[in-house]
């Protein structure tokens, strides 16, 4: 948040640098399924973000003392890969992946259903391949279409979103110079559905007006998204889809013998 | 996402889409919310006997009582054996449990580290501590052969409708075929055979949902077995 307000970074007619409204998404695009050596994984753009999610397991949880016996836990890790950004990031764990790749871990442990898995890990890699803002909604959005991609038992998709406020003014999706520029930063993640926040940081100040409008854009915008990881998910199976031949029931199959 | 054909059995169905609101009663791959069925899992939705249920696409195997597995032994102890299942969850043999009369610490000498077997699952527990058992007929060391691990979601296919898949590889490949419920399917016979058969498995993995599947499989066993018969002879 540099607060610099003599940048204008929303012209007279209410158009941003990026030529998008104020309520307007960025161009997302999704796809599941894109990586063959991990158990689920899904690929996201929002407009210059590029990031990649993995997702391995349920598997058996290392090292052994983090495992619970009552449930599987949620393992993730964000990083962003050296090139991601302008300058140089240099590679590792830092403050900023290991708080992101917390909450991300966090909101997904609510919507998948850890229960059924005691004593394993489902371990999830998050990785920023270009970053221009909005990184951990774009990972939390991936993560959530890999965890499904992957076979595990969830309650819903996650969607999320970031929304901010520029030159005195709420609006939809920041992309890089209004997330540096900007007052506001308002990263958050629910399930459309019930309407459950999984995620909700701050950074910046709103008042109570408007963070109202900042989570009404938000919840908005992630209703659009679902509707983009749904689709992704079942385009990964439409080719596929409408057998009719025939197939025991998972249950029924036996073993044949030679 | 409404696939409009004449199968609404055969519908895929996403994480937290609507399955049923209160007629139906939830089966796998399922929860309820408020009354409603939601579905849990990436999958098919079938409707059997007052029940909804997600057939999954992919997921890792979950062991559950009764099913035949074909395991590798990982590790052993002075009276168990640690058998790998391809699932998240490693299940112990004991010496109680296998057809011979073994002397405790004698474990090595009937199965090594690396062996393969076909075993049973005996018991699943709440906290999902598995026990197979090679107490039962035609449950065995597997000796020699080769190992090909698919998605254990598509070994119904595998299999086929009474077991007409598999034994139409095993008739025309002239291979012996295990196939187990985690997964994993053993083979034995001529090496030209054995490629042919998990060349044919594959390519059952990978259309997993096309139609008239046993006939293209048939297809293309013909058109192997046919050149290498003519190649030799």
């Amino acid at each position: 948040m540099g607060g610099n307000s003599n940048v204008k970074l929303i012209d007279d007619n209410g158009i941003r640098m990026d030529g998008r409204k104020a309520d307007e998404l960025r161009q997302i695009k999704i796809e599941a399924g894109v990586l063959k050596r991990a158990d689920g994984s899904a690929y996201v753009e929002f407009g210059k973000n590029k990031v990649l999610a993995a997702v391995y397991g349920p598997r058996e949880c290392h090292p052994r003392h983090m495992q619970d016996p009552s449930k599987a836990i949620v393992q993730c890790k964000y990083n962003m890969i050296s090139f991601s950004v302008e300058d140089r990031k240099r590679p590792g764990p830092d403050r900023r992946s290991v708080e992101i790749s917390k909450i991300i871990s966090e909101a997904l442990e609510y919507v998948v259903f850890t229960e059924n898995f005691p004593r394993t890990s489902i371990d999830v890699y998050i990785e920023v391949l270009q970053a221009n803002a909005g990184t951990r909604c774009a990972g939390l959005t991936a993560a959530s279409v890999a965890l499904a991609d992957a076979g595990i038992p969830m309650k819903d998709l996650v969607p999320s979103v970031a929304v901010g406020k520029v030159n005195d003014q709420v609006v939809l999706d920041l992309q890089k110079e209004e997330d540096n520029f900007g007052q506001a930063d308002l990263p958050m993640a629910m399930i459309p559905r019930t309407g459950e926040v999984l995620l909700l940081q701050m950074d910046g100040h709103l008042t109570r007006a408007e963070f109202d409008l900042a989570v009404e854009l938000g919840t908005g915008a992630m209703h659009k998204i679902y509707a983009l990881q749904r689709d992704a998910l079942a385009r990964r199976y439409a080719v596929e889809g409408g057998s009719e031949e025939s197939e025991d029931e998972p249950q029924t199959a036996q073993r044949t013998e030679g | 996402m409404n696939r409009e054909n004449e199968h609404p059995s055969r519908e895929i169905v996403i994480p937290g889409d609507l399955l049923d609101s209160g007629k139906l009663k939830a089966g796998s791959g399922t929860y309820v919310q408020d009354g409603k069925v939601y579905a849990a899992l990436l999958g098919i939705k079938s409707v059997k006997s007052n029940f909804v249920n997600v057939i999954p696409l992919g997921g890792r195997y979950i062991p559950s009582p009764g099913d035949t597995v074909i395991g590798k032994v990982i590790d052993i102890g002075p009276s168990n054996w640690l058998i790998d299942i391809n699932s998240p969850y490693p299940a112990p043999l004991h010496v109680n449990e296998v057809p011979w009369r073994v002397d405790f610490g004698d474990t090595a000498r009937f199965m090594n580290v690396g062996d393969t077997l076909l075993a049973k699952i005996l018991m699943v527990d709440e906290t999902m501590r598995v026990q197979v058992t090679m107490k039962e007929q035609g449950l065995r060391k597997l000796q020699g052969g080769q190992v090909m691990e698919i998605s254990y979601s598509k070994v119904p296919r595998v299999i086929g409708k009474g077991g007409s898949m598999v034994q139409l590889i095993k008739g025309m490949t002239n291979t012996r075929i295990f196939v187990g419920q985690n997964g994993r399917i053993w083979f034995d016979g001529e090496i030209e055979s054995i490629l042919f058969a998990i060349r044919a498995i594959k390519m059952i993995e990978e259309n997993a949902q096309m139609l008239h599947l046993t006939e293209r499989v048939k297809e293309y066993l013909e058109s192997v077995t046919k050149q290498e018969g003519a190649s030799s002879g």
